[in-house]
């Protein structure tokens, strides 16, 4: 088994190209189809008045490039927290944050006049942030300090309190509910182009980040005393990555709401092609997240057209089979 | 996205046909590095190393022996620096530890936790080649001397063959190899290990004391051990460090303090210690209850 071999440039530009024809499909299906040719002549030769090309340039690719910057965000934040916690069922969902991050716009939708589109990314990053600190703390305050259990923990119990919060929000207030019902099952939406706009520096520094922090999520994934043993200042660096986790988490809360599983089964499907390296995990995980969102995306579009079924539920209804897969062949 | 690919490219591109490039020297210069404790007291709520002032011997076998609890884990990990002390300080060449840069540290110092956990899916040689963390930086990831290091870790652990395998499916003692390499790549003049022969057999437990011997002996390596093995310890250790109760109960070579008053103070255990005149090593053998055959 020589996997790096074939982890490098092989592997990169073989995901790569999945990548570009993910896209492609996702740009030609849908209640018109589109051919490649007219694709590439939307790039090339935009014409206005070409209904094609005006489909391709301001819905299609919109909403693709959400869902590939979603998808990577995902991905991405799944494996740090997996590695991180040493805890092969940590996602950003199960730690709480996605439920706080939609709790927050919730209240905030709700209470505050004229909210603006502009903050909602800022109002799910500080949800999904004071979730994470409340979850982590709860964590630290346990006999145990953060373990994997302790975190798991008090990330279900904070998760069912925010769960319980926004059930009650939605019995009291039925319009706010009629208004987020979309966006609380996660759905990608080609006008919240603009707030793609707002995230992506967030998402370039939180992807970044990972890059570069990747070495020692492999160092950590391996306990925190071989971690210092290697000259990680293991505090520190937790609370690097879990900046990072944030970032990226509220990035996508912000983009597509609390899509969920993508963080969970991503980085399983990654680690079972590249092996428990995240120097490798990483790239992988921006990768194929990214190309797996687009699929779904596509799916989700095209299954009961011309209607369209949101996004959030494919991915729960795709990524469940393909995780109780995984489980059937890792777990022997 | 693929901004980021030409960056991943370069990392870890380890060399598959496990041969040491020729050009390659491997004389790494020994500068003995000092690790001393001076009034060191650690603890979680209750302090359990109360007050040590230890001088860890370079270039030796230091064995650390104690009964359970006596805070011989404890103690190894706060001069690891994965346990800050309550008070007193760990002198890295005459310098506190937890003042250090943590990276530079590791350049100087290694640790084997006890019962390290292999996250799974790594090979062997990458489990080993995680030993270069302190060594490299983003811009510099993989280097030829990185690759060198992985290669003779794996050459005096003797796991070059083993180098593809999953850490999984390997015995209990090749594993542990596998986990001496890793510190052994990392090059470093100090090296901790928290009881690496733990439910191992004899004969591992054997091979590996053998290891670690000659990193001291022939490489001038400073190793400290925490032992469990009352007669492994006797047989290997340099300078034998008795602990009890959070205290050095005495200090010295084998012959000198490893004698059956020392051994029942410090474990209440009866003990009948004898010299084997072939190897001139010294074994203790523990004193039955005499009642105890015939009450059976």
């Amino acid at each position: 088994m020589k996997r790096q071999q074939w982890l490098g440039a092989t592997g990169i530009s073989l995901m790569c190209l999945l990548l570009i024809v993910a896209l492609v499909i996702h740009l030609s299906i849908g209640t018109k189809v589109i051919f490649i040719s007219d694709i590439l002549h939307s790039f090339y030769t935009y014409n206005e008045d070409n209904f094609d090309h005006l489909i391709i340039q301001e819905l299609r690719l919109p909403r693709a490039m959400i869902a590939i910057c979603v998808g990577a965000c995902l991905a991405v934040a799944g494996a740090l927290m997996q590695g991180v916690t040493r805890n092969p069922l940590a996602d950003p969902s199960l730690l709480g944050m996605m439920t706080g991050g939609a709790l927050a716009v919730v209240y905030w939708s709700t209470f505050v006049t004229n909210a603006s589109l502009i903050w909602l990314p800022v109002v799910a990053a500080v949800g999904a942030l004071i979730s994470a600190i409340i979850v982590w703390n709860i964590a630290a305050r346990t006999h145990s300090g953060i373990t994997p259990l302790s975190l798991i923990l008090s990330g279900a119990a904070f998760t069912a309190f925010s769960g319980a919060l926004l059930a009650i929000h939605h019995l009291l207030d039925e319009q706010t509910f009629e208004e987020m019902r979309t966006w609380l099952v996660g759905s990608l939406l080609a006008s919240n182009i603009e707030t793609l706009y707002w995230c992506i520096p967030w998402i370039v520094v939180g992807l970044i980040g990972a890059i570069v922090l990747a070495p020692s999520v492999t160092a950590l994934s391996m306990g925190e005393e071989i971690a210092t043993g290697l000259g990680i200042n293991v505090r520190r660096r937790k609370w690097q990555l879990l900046v990072c986790i944030v970032i990226l988490t509220s990035a996508a809360i912000a983009l597509a709401g609390p899509l969920g599983f993508i963080g969970l089964v991503i980085p399983h499907v990654v680690r079972f092609i590249v092996g428990a390296d995240y120097r490798w995990i990483i790239p992988y995980s921006i990768l194929l997240g990214a190309v797996y969102l687009l699929s779904i995306d596509s799916l989700a579009r095209w299954l009961i057209q011309p209607q369209e079924i949101a996004t959030g539920l494919i991915t729960i209804l795709m990524g469940a089979p393909l995780f109780i897969w995984l489980v059937k062949v890792k777990v022997r | 996205m693929k901004n980021f690919v030409p960056i991943a490219l370069k990392l870890t591109n380890l060399d598959s046909n496990n041969k040491i490039p020729k050009r390659m020297t491997i004389n790494k210069k020994i500068s003995h590095s000092t690790l001393t404790a001076k009034n060191l007291v650690v603890g979680y709520t209750t302090p359990v190393v109360k007050g040590i002032d230890l001088e860890i011997q370079p270039g030796k076998m230091n064995i650390l022996i104690g009964s359970n609890g006596c805070g011989k884990s404890t103690l190894l990990k706060c001069l690891a620096r994965v346990l800050i002390p309550i008070s007193g300080e760990v002198l890295l060449n005459h310098q506190n530890i937890h003042s250090q840069p943590a990276k530079q540290v590791a350049k100087i110092m290694a640790l084997l936790p006890q019962g390290p956990i292999a996250p799974e899916g790594l090979s062997v040689k990458e489990l080993v080649a995680q030993g270069r963390y302190p060594h490299q930086s983003f811009l510099k990831q993989w280097s030829i001397e990185d690759e060198a290091a992985v290669m003779q870790a794996m050459q005096q652990a003797n796991i070059t063959e083993l180098a593809d395998s999953a850490i999984a499916e390997l015995s209990g003692g090749q594993r542990q190899r596998c986990w001496i390499a890793m510190v052994l790549a990392q090059q470093t003049d100090i090296i901790l290990l928290d009881e690496p022969t733990t439910y191992l057999d004899l004969k591992v437990q054997v091979d590996l004391l053998e290891l670690l011997t000659e990193m001291a002996h022939q490489h001038q390596r400073t190793l400290v051990i925490v032992l469990h093995e009352l007669n492994i310890a006797a047989a290997y250790a340099d300078h034998l460090i008795m602990m009890k109760e959070g205290k050095i109960y005495t200090q010295g070579t084998a012959q000198d303090v490893f004698n059956a008053e020392n051994l029942a103070s410090v474990f209440g255990l009866n003990t009948k210690v004898i010299t084997d005149l072939e190897s001139n090593t010294l074994i203790c053998i523990p004193i039955k209850k005499r009642g105890h055959k015939e009450s059976l």
